[in-house]
């Protein structure tokens, strides 16, 4: 009875200290979604009342008609942009996973001199603003005549010292020593011990790796819009940007649709891949 | 050294050499004949670009709107981060994995994609935002010349805020059971549980994510470069310090971009450095 006097209390507070936790939650929750709730809603709207009447329920479903105008828009040059940034940022992030995988494997693995150098050097382009080598890169583009050309986008992109620096610290946390030293010992030659014992332990890094730097990629603006200047080569985001600025010409509704659509990948690649960055995501913070 | 062959040629190439190039072509100046009738020839002038940049009233506001973004943004958001992160760690949270993802689906919304979407939020003539608050007598001008500022910061907080939420919040993950279970027998309440043990003993993330977040604050292009056609005129071209590089580049005037490049990072490095210090680790990852 006693007992039960002393609980009351304390369950009381844990009641409310729940309702205020939840409250709170949910008041962020409704910041964070709002706007996109508001994308998904408006991109359903009638073509031309996407900023008219209640931004926040749908009316009138017209996703398709919406498709439709969006196809037509300029010969369909917006899934010519969508697929442009699908293999930019497919190749780039592909391509960059592996090397950063090779060389974080290589630092983590082999004693060589100028490791310390060399991975100091890979941290240190971590934290240089990317202007340093954006700019540059545009002139020394310019300078071989690789301006419009797809390399000038696909070459700086697989390049990722963040990449480098997460499987480094993967490798030497997932990859035993005395795996590799008893793979050896069979005469197993070393690109096989990497291929065949080391991808497969350090696969959920490397999924993480590939997802960011897709992101990175994809939110790269300055290099493509400086690089690029050939609509039907540029990634969706530059070709959006171009239609937003250009709202006389273009209707904004086509722009509200298109924003819609450009984000619909990377969100189903995030839920999808979601058990892969977050043990990803974790281990590069942690430590 | 094989296996790091091809990823160091590439780094060589596409990081360092553009920033030695960088570095160099900052030490020129194109001259131009009088009469512009011979071609034009490069000077080497060291300081002068540098001198120019020092004396560039554009160049030296946006360097303090960025300042003044960076000193506010930042831990607005880290700060923002922090709670979530211990209110979803927190025993009387509910649905952890919902909010948790929640928070970081704008991560997932590319930088240019939000931006696009928040100018729709701004719209002058028809933002949703205006029209949900309007009945309460509200009215925000997104692009108003003072609050402009704050409409950026606001995307990038959006943005990012979830991403140093997981951060944080892994690092809340990994203080042992045992340190938690002893507070509680000690009677400390979750607050003072959160205030005193949690919050210091995840330093070293909040630290890392503060660290990231100078240099994007840095670098801020996207959101404001999106804005600027729908602005009305309160986004100048040279709002920020990469703004106004890029319009150097555009007029042809690639040295002094380059000058204007490499000032930003070494302040960058210099203030990251001297954060580093001031906090007091030496961080040995």
């Amino acid at each position: 009875m006693s007992a039960h006097a002393q609980r009351k209390p304390h369950r009381d507070t844990a009641l409310t200290s729940r309702a205020v936790v939840t409250a709170l939650l949910a008041v962020s929750t409704f910041y964070f979604l709002f706007p996109l709730w508001w994308l998904l809603v408006s991109a359903t709207k009638p073509f031309g009342s996407q900023f008219s009447g209640n931004g926040l329920w749908f009316s009138d479903f017209s996703l398709l008609d919406n498709l439709r105008r969006l196809t037509a828009q300029e010969d369909g040059i917006f899934w010519r942009w969508m697929l442009n940034s699908i293999m930019y940022c497919g190749a780039g992030a592909l391509i960059g996973t592996v090397l950063s995988a090779l060389a974080g494997y290589a630092l983590a693995k082999y004693e060589f001199r100028g490791r310390g150098v060399l991975f100091g050097m890979v941290l240190a382009a971590v934290l240089v603003p990317k202007i340093l080598f954006t700019l540059p890169l545009y002139l020394m583009f310019s300078g071989i005549h690789l301006v419009n050309n797809p390399l000038a986008i696909l070459l700086p992109s697989v390049v990722s010292p963040f990449g480098v620096y997460m499987c480094r610290i993967f490798a030497a946390a997932t990859v035993p020593e005395e795996v590799l030293e008893a793979a050896r010992l069979d005469g197993a030659g070393e690109l096989r011990i990497f291929r065949t014992l080391a991808t497969p332990m350090m696969l959920p890094a490397l999924v993480t790796i590939f997802l960011f730097q897709f992101v990175d990629i994809w939110n790269n603006y300055l290099l493509p819009a400086m690089v690029l200047s050939d609509d039907h080569l540029q990634p969706v985001t530059v070709g959006l940007v171009g239609w937003n600025a250009r709202h006389v010409a273009v209707p904004p509704g086509l722009v509200v649709i298109g924003s819609l659509v450009s984000v619909v990948p990377l969100l189903i690649a995030f839920l999808a891949l979601q058990r892969f960055w977050r043990a990803g995501m974790t281990a590069g913070a942690v430590k | 050294m094989a296996f790091f062959g091809p990823f160091a040629v590439l780094f060589a190439a596409m990081y360092i050499a553009p920033i030695i190039y960088a570095a160099c072509s900052s030490m020129f100046r194109v001259h131009r004949s009088g009469l512009g009738l011979s071609a034009p020839t490069k000077i080497f002038d060291p300081l002068d670009n540098y001198q120019q940049a020092f004396g560039d009233a554009d160049f030296l506001a946006s360097l303090r709107r960025v300042a003044t973004f960076g000193i506010v943004q930042v831990p607005v958001m880290l700060g923002l981060a922090l709670v979530l992160a211990l209110l979803i760690d927190s025993r009387s949270a509910r649905g952890k994995g919902f909010f948790r993802l929640a928070s970081f689906v704008p991560y997932a919304v590319p930088g240019v994609s939000a931006a696009l979407i928040w100018s729709f939020m701004y719209s002058t003539q028809s933002s949703p935002i205006n029209n949900l608050i309007s009945p309460a007598g509200l009215h925000i001008p997104f692009f108003g010349g003072h609050v402009v500022l704050w409409s950026v910061a606001n995307i990038v907080t959006w943005s990012w805020t979830g991403y140093n939420m997981i951060i944080i919040y892994a690092a809340l993950q990994s203080i042992p059971a045992e340190v938690l279970e002893a507070c509680r027998m000690d009677g400390a309440s979750a607050f003072r549980t959160a205030w005193s043990i949690k919050v210091p003993m995840v330093r070293s993330a909040i630290i890392l994510t503060a660290v990231f977040s100078i240099i994007g604050s840095a670098q801020l292009f996207n959101e404001p470069a999106v804005l600027q056609p729908v602005s009305s005129g309160s986004i100048s071209s040279t709002f920020t310090p990469i703004m106004s590089a890029q319009g150097a580049v555009n007029a042809g005037n690639y040295n002094y971009a380059a000058a204007q490049s490499v000032i930003l990072a070494v302040l960058v490095g210099a203030i990251s450095l001297v954060f580093f210090k001031l906090t007091g680790r030496s961080e040995n990852t």
